[in-house]
């Protein structure tokens, strides 16, 4: 099974195993992180933000307008922001790193 | 005043909107209490534009959509809503219960329906060291008498519509400046280039990057410290108006002494029923082994609530179970 790095809002990190069927909101939320989704993963809130660290974010899927809108609401934004309901898990992905982004 | 009901419902989401249909079947008159200015929930708040595709028989249906035909459907059994406003308090009567909102609006009723989703929907708050001491006095999350902006000067945070519109209208007797991560706005286009229209002719100032740091400085005035991808710095103001959308969360409820697990209310799966008696808990709102967060599951759990609320409503009467699609007097009841 492929693989992701989590940092969480703690600063601890860790490895876990990924379906490449589910969204990396989802992954995070079905193994407990603390994050709130709180639309459902529909793109319509902020609630799932988190960083992707600099060696994956060429590597993933270009985000839209809309994902690009939600973050307005979000806070401490940065260069390597995504909200995690939009990003599409694939075998490709396996090794990536991310932080869940603080409240 | 006090007015008088059978059942209050508090949400107007889906599941709030549906309840009022199973109990309306029942002759069960109900009120309504959201904290938004519409109805709908987050339906209509976070996804009126997004289609929903697992709702039995229709095959997609935008939130805003189904919220319009559930008011349709409802209507006959005319439900009052008593919307922009929170229940704060409740309180035990002889006859039920008292329910209290935040602007004073006094309802007494049988049963209390908790249909409240995710919670109340109130202002997302900018993660700033120390800004709630700020609140209220200058920096405000919400305008209720702008008035007070008069010749002053204000940071105007986000890019949304609440955003731009205030810029847009603050702008003619305040000095206004706009805060945003970037320089494009979801708000819209109508109220993006009233903006930008503003700014050429220097009626306001535009400003991009996000705050980081909020401290006072002499009398009520404000130092906000911002930031973007060139520069850390300063701006001095009278006021600062965040305005970052909406979120949930459950607010008073969680004062109302039910057994909750999780920010969940804890509900029975026959009646749906909290730890308390006569109050009941529909919806995205409430937990029970298997819960599944969908709306159709707030259906279901409407119709099974309505026929313990019965009991309550009409002690002495027997609930006698129809189909609309034969019973004259249900239909009667419909106006069909």
């Amino acid at each position: 099974m492929p693989k992701l790095i989590i940092t969480d809002r703690s600063g601890k990190k860790s490895e876990i195993e990924y379906d490449s069927n589910f969204t990396l909101m989802e992954t995070l939320r079905d193994n407990g992180y603390d994050i709130e989704a709180s639309c459902g993963g529909c793109c319509a809130c902020a609630t799932c933000h988190v960083y992707i660290d600099e060696k994956w974010t060429n590597k993933l899927k270009n985000m839209d307008d809309d994902e690009e809108s939600m973050l307005d609401q979000a806070f401490d934004v940065k260069n390597n922001s995504r909200l995690s309901c939009q990003i599409d898990l694939s075998e490709e992905l396996d090794g990536l790193e991310i932080e869940i982004a603080p409240e | 005043m006090t007015e008088k009901t059978d059942v209050v419902i508090i949400g107007a989401g889906p599941v709030g909107l549906f309840a009022v249909f199973e109990l309306g079947l029942l002759n069960i008159k109900c009120h309504l209490v959201d904290n938004l200015d519409k109805v709908g929930g987050q339906c209509a708040e976070l996804y009126p534009e997004k289609p929903i595709y697992d709702i039995p028989s229709r095959p997609v249906v935008t939130g805003q959509e189904l919220t319009d035909e559930l008011i349709k459907q409802i209507n006959p059994f005319k439900p009052k809503f008593h919307l922009n406003q929170q229940v704060e308090k409740i309180a035990k009567t002889e006859y039920g219960w008292i329910v209290e909102t935040n602007i004073g609006t006094k309802v007494e009723a049988k049963c209390i329906v908790v249909a409240a989703g995710a919670g109340s929907f109130v202002p997302r708050k900018p993660p700033i060291e120390n800004i709630e001491s700020f609140e209220n006095k200058s920096v405000f999350y919400a305008i209720r008498d702008k008035s007070i902006f008069k010749d002053k000067k204000l940071l105007i945070a986000g890019g949304g519509d609440s955003a731009l519109d205030w810029t847009n209208e603050l702008s003619n007797d305040s000095n206004v400046t706009l805060i945003h991560r970037r320089k494009e706005f979801r708000a819209a286009p109508d109220s993006v280039s009233k903006m930008q229209e503003l700014e050429t002719k220097g009626k306001i100032k535009f400003l991009k990057g996000q705050i980081k740091k909020i401290s006072k400085i002499q009398d009520s005035r404000i130092m906000l410290e911002y930031e973007n991808d060139e520069e850390r710095s300063n701006i001095e103001v009278d006021y600062l108006l965040p305005f970052f959308g909406l979120k949930m969360e459950l607010g008073p409820i969680a004062e109302w002494g039910l057994n909750l697990h999780e920010n969940l209310i804890k509900v029975d799966t026959e009646k749906f029923e909290t730890s308390t008696p006569s109050i009941f808990a529909i919806g995205d709102i409430n937990w029970y082994p298997g819960k599944l967060k969908l709306i159709l599951s707030g259906f279901h759990e409407s119709a099974l609530m309505a026929q313990e609320v019965f009991k309550y409503c009409f002690p002495d009467k027997k609930n006698i179970f129809r189909y609309t699609t034969s019973s004259k007097e249900l239909q009667k009841k419909l106006g069909v």
